[in-house]
């Protein structure tokens, strides 16, 4: 069967645009060289590879390495596939319009991340203090959730950054029925202890918990509002990318 | 590829045909990542990379033969390819690129 010939550019070019995720298959090595076929998370392809069980097990394959956001190059039998994935611009939303909140929105925007600030005071979430942010907006947690232009989903990162009960709570209760990549909560570990308990007294499971990082990122010995950004994104990339975020001279070479 | 869209349209608007040239494998230390595009048009005009400098003179050569001759290639470069000799990765790392011309 000879794979269909389609206009793959320009429907990758509309996921560009439209941030949507999805994996580019080619085929590199082997018969129908260059065949295509791209891939979304849903059931859905279009294009093929020229093989019925060979176009299933790469879309399968695909959707795995989505979810890591790899780009891989697999053999199947005779047939060496390049499977790349697209993913959407990353996303940051940034509760508290707090000290921390100015760096990091600017280390998160040189790193391509789109950046949401979102506090109940407008003295805080405001364009005076966040002039690059993508979007600010003054409101209770799961109202700004609610309103946010952003989706929620796999390429989405939280910082929750507020330090008050009164906002992280509902924070936190609002994004336990969601699947950001990351929550991070700032605060001790005693802090971290007293919101759990009243979360999980919400009916928050331990599994959405577990999830949560706080305190809150790298341990890079941070002191000033610049190097806890730092720390902060430093472990969201490392959660983007599945590492633990250690020294390479100590990581054993592969 | 997200930063080279708005070229290829270019391209592709006033008439020239226009090749993608992927890195879809690396061996070493090579200076860009699996995916890195350099996109070539037929008038030999590039824009992107897929190393640091070392192989993009070949890859352009390469991806005109691949307009002219309408299927894609996949081309090795590097220190582990008899091609080292006319064109070496000067990191020492080995690289494989997929050149294909984008129709539609």
């Amino acid at each position: 069967m000879k794979p269909e010939i389609w206009n793959w550019f320009s429907e990758l070019k509309k996921n560009i645009a439209n941030e949507t995720l999805c994996a580019l298959a080619t085929v590199v090595s082997g018969a129908n060289l260059g065949a295509k076929m791209l891939i979304y998370p849903d059931a859905r392809i279009a294009g093929d590879l020229g093989d019925a069980a060979l176009t299933a097990q790469v879309a399968r394959d695909a959707r795995e390495l989505m979810q890591s956001e790899l780009s891989e190059r697999r053999a199947y039998g005779d047939a060496e596939i390049f499977i790349e994935v697209y993913a959407p611009k990353p996303k940051l939303i940034i509760f508290g319009g707090v000290h921390t909140a100015l760096p990091l929105t600017q280390f998160a925007q040189a790193l391509g991340f789109r950046v949401t600030i979102v506090d109940g005071r407008s003295r805080f979430a405001n364009r005076e203090r966040f002039p690059t942010a993508d979007e600010i907006i003054v409101a209770w947690p799961d109202e700004a959730l609610a309103q946010t232009r952003m989706r929620i989903d796999s390429s989405t990162y939280v910082a929750i950054l507020t330090h008050d009960p009164k906002f992280d709570i509902p924070a936190l209760k609002a994004l336990s029925t969601m699947q950001p990549r990351y929550i991070g909560s700032m605060g001790s570990r005693e802090t971290r202890a007293q919101h759990f308990a009243e979360l999980r007294a919400q009916g928050v499971s331990a599994e959405f918990l577990a999830r949560v990082h706080g305190p809150i990122g790298l341990d890079l010995g941070a002191r000033t509002p610049e190097e806890m950004a730092l720390a902060i994104i430093a472990e969201m990339e490392a959660v983007r990318y599945g590492t633990s975020g250690g020294f390479l001279v100590e990581k054993e070479s592969s | 590829m997200r930063d080279l869209i708005a070229t290829i349209d270019a391209w592709r608007a006033r008439g020239d045909a226009v090749a993608i040239a992927t890195v879809v494998k690396t061996g070493g230390s090579t200076p860009r990542p699996l995916g890195a595009k350099m996109i070539v048009n037929s008038r030999g005009e590039f824009a992107g990379s897929v190393s640091g400098g070392c192989v993009e003179g070949a890859v352009i050569e390469e991806a005109l033969r691949v307009l002219k001759a309408g299927a894609p290639k996949l081309v090795a470069y590097g220190i582990a390819d008899e091609t080292a000799w006319d064109v070496g990765l000067s990191c020492g790392g080995t690289i494989e690129v997929f050149v294909e011309q984008v129709k539609s």
